[in-house]
């Protein structure tokens, strides 16, 4: 589904992916983990389209298709979702009016029929609630007044409504309680493991995984991908720490 | 009155287009509207063919004024407000002016607390794109016996161009010593961080910006007997600069 071939990546002038190479199978739930400014974030950002971060060399497709000559927008109807580490609050524009002018503006984009407002809304309603959401903070400006949990929730919700073939979840994780925690992986486990899907998760801790079960699991230290493994490589790393198992 | 033109050394014509207002010289009276005790008065305001709006308005005891004003067409536009407050009055301003091209775009308001416990609420905000200029000079005056006034003064400017000019001038004259007069202003351009997100789920960049610029603007018009004609008026225009 995403393969991901010698990527080096700067933000600025300084390099921060050095050459990263991996790739995601349709069904495959893989885990990157890593130090701090390893490059986690800005892989993230690279694959989304964020402007400033800038592609050297290397190359991305996704479903055969060369990601990188495509606009974040045209990425996101490809069906690529970038959960975001720090979700970011739209003064004005309600949770609901955001996400039905981005849901058709993807099926728009794929030449698919827009939903009404009365189909959305009960696509809304459904992913709001088995992610433990008011219908009232969704009609709320996005992330506006919520907590760190509510938007990482948000995102989740966000991502059940897009329904994407690809999610980047970058510390979905951080800043949720233990039982938001549970909500949101299980809510990662409902949305996207399916065997047509693939999830690209970014996480600093191996807690998330307790929930998500991941079947690949990364180590990325200074812009590359140093070591892959399965789950037990995550425990292994929570153990020992990175610069043992980074070197 | 047989007044000449003004020029740039007048303030409150500092920054007009000298020459479209010399084509319009001399300009008829302002509109004098007079709104007794205890009454209430609303007006709407859609400046889009490039004119001059002059009012005077003297708000009566206990009386309320709303003024809604959409400052959006030709070269030059220019809406000038001068409203007097007596004892308990309420006035309450919402305007958007938004400009595009080399628009030359102003609101002019002077709203004086002359007696007591009157109230002014003023809330303005302007989009300017290319070379547009749009200028915002907004003064409250309190005289001396106007204690317990309570006046407050939003002012907010988004520029889409590094080329676009906004001029803002938010001015407080107070001879009284019990009084609240609240003001702001910002200018600023419009979040890049928020235009990715927008994005990232899918909404193309014009229609992203178009969503964040409504947002901006929303709120405004709330109240207003045309609102709905407003809000279509702006986001029509709003959808030619994005």
């Amino acid at each position: 589904m995403l393969q991901i071939t010698n990527l080096h990546a700067n933000v600025g002038d300084k390099p921060i992916l050095k050459g990263l190479t991996l790739s995601l199978n349709a069904g495959e739930i893989h885990a990157i983990m890593g130090p701090n400014g390893a490059g986690k974030s800005t892989l993230g950002y690279v694959l989304s389209g964020r402007p400033g971060y800038e592609v050297t060399e290397g190359s991305v497709t996704f479903n055969g298709n060369d990601l990188l000559a495509l606009e974040p927008h045209e990425r996101a109807a490809a069906g690529l979702f970038l959960g975001f580490q720090y979700p970011v609050e739209i003064p004005g524009v309600s949770n609901v009016q955001f996400l039905r002018e981005a849901l058709n503006a993807q099926r728009k984009n794929r030449s698919e029929a827009p939903l009404s407002g009365a189909e959305f809304l009960k696509v809304a309603r459904e992913q709001a609630g088995a992610l433990g959401m008011d219908m009232d903070m969704l009609k709320r400006p996005v992330n506006v007044g919520f907590s760190g949990g509510e938007k990482k929730r948000n995102e989740m919700v966000q991502m059940g409504i897009i329904n994407p073939a690809l999610a980047i979840l970058d510390e979905t994780d951080s800043g949720l309680d233990i039982d938001a925690l549970r909500t949101v992986g299980d809510g990662i486990n409902r949305i996207m493991r399916k065997p047509d899907k693939a999830v690209l998760l970014i996480t600093h801790y191996q807690r998330l995984l307790d929930y998500v079960k991941p079947d690949f699991v990364h180590v990325l230290a200074d812009g590359r991908i140093t070591r892959t493994g399965g789950a037990e490589l995550a425990l292994e790393l929570e153990r020992d720490g990175y610069k043992e198992l980074a070197a | 009155m047989n007044r000449s033109a003004p020029t740039r050394h007048d303030e409150a014509w500092r920054y007009s287009d000298i020459s479209a207002v010399e084509a319009a010289w001399p300009l008829a009276a302002p509109e004098s509207i007079i709104v007794p005790a205890g009454g209430n008065f609303a007006r709407t305001i859609l400046q889009d063919t490039g004119s001059i709006h002059q009012l005077d308005i003297a708000v009566g005891k206990g009386a309320t004024t709303a003024i809604h004003v959409l400052n959006i067409g030709g070269d030059y536009g220019r809406v000038e407000l001068n409203v007097t407050l007596h004892e308990g009055a309420d006035f309450k301003l919402g305007a958007v002016q938004i400009g595009g091209g080399t628009q030359n775009l102003e609101i002019i308001t002077t709203v004086t607390h002359a007696e007591p416990k009157a109230t002014s609420s003023q809330i303005v905000r302007s989009v300017l794109a290319g070379t547009a200029t749009g200028t915002y000079l907004g003064k409250v005056a309190v005289a001396r016996d106007a204690q317990l006034t309570d006046s407050v003064q939003s002012v907010k400017a988004m520029l889409l161009d590094r080329s676009a000019t906004a001029n803002a001038k938010p001015e407080l004259e107070i001879y009284a010593d019990d009084v609240k007069c609240a003001h702001g202003c910002a200018i600023g351009e419009l979040d890049a961080m928020g235009l990715f997100y927008l994005q990232a789920r899918g909404i193309a960049p014009a229609d992203a910006k178009k969503l964040m610029l409504q947002a901006f603007v929303a709120g405004v018009f709330e109240g207003a007997a045309d609102e709905d004609i407003l809000i279509e008026a702006a986001l029509k225009k709003l959808g030619e600069l994005v």
